[in-house]
């Protein structure tokens, strides 16, 4: 059995989690005061995702931000970046506009956060 | 021109004490905002993390700040923006200058300071070396890469660890540029845990402890940093001393409350916060004249921040109403405590939280609040930093003098 300790990133309280894991199996998950918490240790130790939060541009009228309709798998952070990057929205854009659906085949949009 | 409220300030704490005030009985409320739009400096915190405490979900910085804009609108808050406040006088005129309205003097009848706080810069850490471009606080890179639209930099050496830092090493990463590593002065950070993993950890970003810049280097642009680790005194070290190439130091050293306004218009300053004596109605010195958010004192979280500013806006509507300069007992910092806010509690019953900071790290103690002898609030901490803001709410009934907050154990 090993034991590893987790930051939990799903609110600012950051509750520090102890697994008890054996190869793939979670045996014991403590720490958390939540349920979310409990949930974000499951998935930080077999599918780790983060929420993407950045720029994309507008055609005309320089940049919104944009957000993750959901977390996307940690290692799709970078690749999403280039995908965003390389693309601009036909403005005007309205908070909760999607900008780019079903990023790299997840299943997550990237959703405008604010007014162009 | 006449006001019932003025609030200075269209940031997260001027929305909601302006909302608070309209909502608790005054009819004429201005907001007056220096910026184009208002929202603060929350339209550049673009990641989301804010409004857990007040809404239950997690927000962007510009979607948390379209509710509070929303809802003033609904109410019919008047927003004067791209207005500049230049003075507030002790009996609550406030001087400000915009292209919309010339230089207009407001009657207020009470008035909300909700100005925030600026970022130390790098004039205040008086680094030896040379003076080139590339030195520039996170929060200014943040406008940049949000806002503006471009990077800064490429090979960026972070100095400082509170929150604003570690987000920009972060938001950095993502747009492509190399985040060498991130000093922090102190053995421990400022930042919020969360912060560290999921901008520090998950991009493989060293975070060197107990660590300063001693040199800067370059002409016209800066060309690297000379770092060192420094001693429980916090000297720098000679011999550990060691160059690092980099294009851009980017400094989240601090956070000042931006108070001249205040200190115009009379208002007493805590020397501890640098911000401004509030009771807990977040009234200051001066009769009238109420403040809140990081005005006020350097929060964590923007809920807070929130909540502070609602009290405010509540209690400014009040003001208009009741002309009250109740005072009464004071709440002070004892052992292991830094500063407390609000530094006077009023006398009228109501249950009251106060806001404090601890001086060092205590591991497993307790925080306590002592009216005398008597403990009236107590809270048991498995861990407690300076960089994590603490509250203890004492009961209105148990208030029956002045109060000191201190840690125990640890």
């Amino acid at each position: 059995m090993e034991k590893r300790n987790l930051t939990c990133v799903v609110c600012p309280l950051g509750c520090a989690i102890t697994a008890e894991v054996e190869g793939d199996n979670i045996l014991n998950i403590s720490g958390a005061t939540c349920k979310r918490g409990e949930a974000y240790a499951r998935t930080e130790l077999t599918d780790p995702r983060r929420m993407l939060t950045t720029t994309m541009r507008v055609k005309g009228a320089g940049l919104v931000p944009v957000k993750s309709s959901a977390a996307l798998p940690k290692s799709l952070l970078l690749p999403s970046m280039e995908v965003i990057n390389a693309a601009s929205a036909e403005g005007p854009v309205r908070p909760g506009d999607v900008l780019i659906a079903d990023i790299l085949g997840t299943g997550v949009d990237i959703v405008a956060t604010d007014q162009s | 021109m006449k006001a019932d409220v003025v609030v200075v300030g269209a940031g997260p704490a001027g929305l909601a004490a302006a909302i608070a005030a309209k909502e608790n009985g005054a009819v004429d409320v201005v907001i007056i905002d220096r910026e184009a739009r208002p929202g603060g400096i929350l339209r550049q915190c673009i990641h989301n993390g804010f409004g857990l405490h007040v809404f239950g979900e997690e927000l962007t910085g510009p979607e948390y700040a379209a509710r509070f804009i929303d809802r003033a609108n609904a109410l019919g808050v008047r927003f004067l923006t791209e207005t500049m406040v230049l003075n507030i006088s002790p009996d609550r005129v406030v001087t400000a200058v915009g292209p919309a309205t010339g230089l207009i003097n407001i009657e207020a009848g009470a008035v909300v300071l909700a100005m925030g706080c600026r970022e130390r810069s790098a004039g205040a850490l008086m680094i030896p070396g040379s003076r080139p471009s590339g030195v520039l606080t996170a929060g200014t890179a943040q406008r940049f890469v949000n806002i503006e639209g471009y990077m800064p930099g490429h090979e960026v050496v972070i100095l400082g660890s509170g929150d604003i830092g570690l987000i920009m090493a972060r938001r950095m990463t993502l747009e492509g540029a190399h985040v060498k590593m991130v000093l922090e002065l102190m053995p421990y950070s400022g930042g919020l845990t969360r912060n560290i993993v999921q901008c520090l950890d998950d991009f493989g970003i060293p975070l060197k402890l107990s660590h300063t810049v001693t040199r800067l280097h370059g002409r016209r642009r800066l060309t690297g940093v000379t770092i060192a680790s420094v001693d429980k005194s916090v000297v720098p070290i000679k011999e550990t001393e060691e160059f690092v190439p980099c294009d851009t130091l980017l400094l989240s050293v601090g956070l000042i409350p931006e108070n001249e306004l205040s200190c115009d218009a009379g208002v007493e300053i805590d020397p501890v916060t640098n911000g401004p004596v509030v009771d807990s109605r977040l009234q200051t010195s001066v009769p009238g004249i109420f403040a809140c958010g990081n005005v006020v004192q350097v929060h964590d979280l923007v809920d807070f921040v929130t909540e502070e500013a609602t009290r405010a806006g509540r209690a400014a509507a009040q003001f208009l109403r009741e002309k009250s300069t109740r005072r009464g007992w004071k709440a002070t910092a004892g052992r292991g405590v830094r500063y407390v806010v609000p530094q006077t509690l009023c006398g009228d019953g109501e249950d009251k939280t106060l806001f404090f900071r601890v001086n060092g790290i205590y591991r497993n103690c307790v925080t306590v609040a002592r009216c005398g002898d008597k403990v009236v609030a107590r809270r048991k901490r498995p861990i407690c930093a300076p960089g994590e803001m603490e509250r203890l709410t004492i009961k209105g009934a148990d208030i029956c003098g002045d109060i000191t907050v201190m840690v125990e154990g640890g």
